[in-house]
C-alpha cells in the first residue's frame, strides 16, 4: 500500500467565520459560505477555482448538499466524512488523496455551528443508545470524566493538573484577539467553579460558542503558485477504538497512538521535531491524553508535564496557541480550527501569541468520546 | 437465533424482565461481547451463544453527574467477571463514594414504563 504522498498537497488558505454568538438568523451553512469566502480571499482564488468540497456539521444533515447549493457549483469531488471533532483532519487526508488521484486540484474543507444561539439541544440530534442512555451520563462530559478518574486512578493525576491545562489555554487566549474568554484564570478558579461532571468543573470543558471557517487544500505545485506561503501536509494518520465510551478498550490509552504514528512515519519526523502543537481540548484531560499519546511526555506523565507551565505562553512546548476549545471557541467540532492556527503559526501570522521559529506544527483531531483520533503535521518550505 | 427473528437488544431485556444480566460469548474468540449484536467484532462471525452473568464485577471508572437541577447521581464503568464492560451506576451509597476497583453486583432497575436496565450495588452490602 503506497499511501499518501509527504508534502504533496498544501494548505494555501485559512479563516474564520464570525465567532462567538453570531448575528440572529445566520446559518450553519452562511458561516461555511463565509469562511469559504475569506479563506479564498486569504490565497486569491476564486470559487469558479474550487472543484473540491469537504464540510461536515451536526445541524445540517446533507451538509455537503446544502453547502454546494449555497455556493452555486458542482464540484467534480465532494466529501462529508463526519466522526465529530476530527472530521476536518480526515478531510485534510482525504482532500490529499483526491489532489493526489487527480480527482480534484482545488478543494475547500468547511465547518459552521450555531451552537451557542439554537442551544446545544437544538444543535444536534439527541441520540438514544439503549445500554447507556438510561444511566443518564451527561454527554460528552460525562464519558471524558470517566477517562479522567481512570488516569487519576492509574497515574495519580490531580484535578490541580488538569487546571493547569484550563489556566495554560486561557493565557493563550489572553493573547488572541478573537478569543471569547477575556478575563484570567487560575487554578483555584478552576477547581471553585461549578462542577459538571466530576472531576470537571465546568472550566474543564470547551466553549459553547457559533462559529465556524474553511481551509483550502491544493496540490503542492499550485500552492506555490499562490501568494502566501504554502503549508505543507507532511504527515496524516487516522484512528477509530470506538464509539460509545463503555466500548473504549482501555480509557487512558487514545486512537492518537495509532494515528500519531502514522502521521510521524509518512512526514519523516518526530515528536522533537514539533515547534507547536494544537490539540483537540474538548475537556482538560484531552491535552495530558494527547501529549502522551503523541510521544510529548511518557503514558502517565501529563499531569506532571503540563503543571509548571510546560505548554503556556512562554513554556518550553507551546500547545493551543489560540487558546483552544477552552478558551478560544469551541462551536460543537473543533477540529478545523486546530489546522487554522497551525497554518497561521506556521506562517507566523500570530502577532503576540506567535512562536518564534515555527517550521512544523502538528494538529490533533478528537472526535465522539475519545472515539476518533486524526492526526495532521503540516511544515514550511524549509522542511521540504 | 434465525436472524430477523429476534433482535439481540430483545434477548437481552427479556433477560433482565427475568432478573439476568446476559451478554453475549464468542466461542470462535473465546471471549465475551458486549453490547448485544448480531456479529462478533472479533472475528467476524454471526455465531453468538447467549449467556448469563454472575451480576459480579468492579468498578473500571466513575464520575459523579452534576445536574443543574437536581440531585447529583453517579455514572460508572462496571468490569464483569466474564469479562466485559458496561455503562451504569453504583447506587446505594453516595455517588461521590464509588470507587475504582470497588466490588460491586447487580440488581435490577424497573423504572415505571421504561425497560428494565441492570445497575450495581457494592457487594459488602449485599
Amino acid at each position: 500500500m503506497e499511501g499518501l504522498r509527504r508534502a504533496s498537497a498544501a494548505v494555501v488558505g485559512v479563516a474564520e467565520s464570525d465567532l462567538g454568538q453570531v448575528a440572529e438568523g445566520l446559518s450553519p451553512i452562511d458561516l461555511m459560505a463565509q469562511g469559504v469566502q475569506r479563506a479564498l480571499g486569504d490565497c486569491g482564488l476564486l470559487l469558479k477555482d474550487v472543484d473540491g468540497v469537504f464540510c461536515a456539521t451536526s445541524q445540517s444533515r446533507l451538509s455537503a448538499l446544502a453547502l454546494c447549493e449555497y455556493l452555486g457549483i458542482d464540484p467534480p469531488f465532494l466529501g462529508s466524512t463526519i466522526v465529530g471533532g476530527s472530521s476536518f483532519e480526515y478531510h485534510v487526508a482525504h482532500a490529499m488523496a483526491a489532489i493526489a488521484a487527480g480527482l480534484c486540484n482545488v478543494a475547500v474543507i468547511a465547518y459552521g455551528s450555531t451552537q451557542r444561539s439554537v442551544g446545544r439541544r437544538q444543535a444536534s440530534a439527541r441520540e438514544v443508545n439503549p445500554y447507556e442512555t438510561p444511566l443518564r451520563p451527561f454527554l460528552p462530559a460525562s464519558a471524558y470524566a470517566l477517562a479522567a478518574s481512570r488516569h487519576m486512578h492509574e497515574y495519580g493525576t490531580t484535578r490541580e493538573q488538569l487546571a493547569a491545562v484550563a489556566v495554560a489555554a486561557r493565557q493563550w487566549a489572553l493573547l488572541n484577539p478573537v478569543a471569547w474568554e477575556k478575563a484570567p484564570l487560575t487554578i483555584e478558579g478552576v477547581l471553585s467553579a461549578r462542577m459538571v461532571s466530576y472531576p470537571f468543573t465546568v472550566r474543564d470543558c470547551c466553549l459553547v460558542t457559533d462559529g465556524g471557517g474553511a481551509i483550502v487544500v491544493a496540490s503542492a505545485e499550485r500552492a506555490r503558485a499562490l501568494g502566501k506561503p504554502p503549508v505543507y501536509v507532511l504527515g496524516c494518520g487516522q484512528s477509530v477504538t470506538h464509539a460509545s465510551i463503555s466500548s473504549m478498550p482501555d480509557l487512558t490509552c487514545t486512537g492518537a497512538l495509532r494515528s500519531g504514528r502514522a502521521a510521524y512515519a509518512m512526514a519523516r519526523l518526530t515528536p522533537g521535531d514539533v515547534d507547536v502543537v494544537e490539540l483537540y481540548d474538548a475537556f482538560t484531560i484531552n491535552t495530558l491524553l494527547f501529549l502522551e499519546d503523541l510521544g510529548f511526555c511518557k503514558k502517565g506523565e501529563g499531569g506532571a508535564f503540563v503543571a509548571d507551565g510546560r505548554i503556556a505562553p512562554g513554556g518550553a512546548l507551546p500547545v493551543n496557541t489560540n487558546g483552544g476549545g477552552l478558551s478560544y471557541c469551541h462551536p460543537g467540532m473543533y477540529g478545523l480550527f486546530l489546522l487554522i492556527e497551525a497554518v497561521r503559526q506556521l506562517r507566523g501570522e500570530c502577532g503576540a501569541r506567535q512562536v518564534a521559529d515555527c517550521e512544523v506544527a502538528i494538529a490533533h483531531g478528537n472526535g465522539g468520546v475519545l472515539s476518533s483520533q486524526a492526526t495532521v503535521i503540516l511544515g514550511t518550505a524549509a522542511t521540504l | 437465533m434465525a436472524m430477523g427473528e429476534r433482535s439481540p437488544l430483545s434477548i437481552y431485556l427479556e433477560h433482565l424482565e427475568r432478573g439476568e444480566l446476559a451478554y453475549q460469548f464468542s466461542p470462535d474468540a473465546g471471549r465475551a461481547v458486549f453490547f448485544p449484536r448480531v456479529l462478533c467484532p472479533f472475528t467476524g462471525s454471526a455465531r453468538l451463544e447467549w449467556r448469563v452473568s454472575s451480576g459480579r464485577g468492579s468498578v473500571y471508572a466513575t464520575t459523579t453527574v452534576h445536574p443543574t437541577e437536581g440531585a447529583p447521581y453517579n455514572v460508572a464503568l462496571i468490569d464483569c467477571e466474564e469479562g466485559f464492560r458496561l455503562m451504569s451506576r453504583v447506587e446505594d451509597i453516595p455517588p461521590q463514594q464509588v470507587r475504582i476497583g470497588m466490588r460491586v453486583r447487580m440488581r435490577v432497575h424497573r423504572p415505571g414504563g421504561e425497560p428494565p436496565y441492570p445497575v450495581f450495588i457494592p457487594l459488602e452490602s449485599a
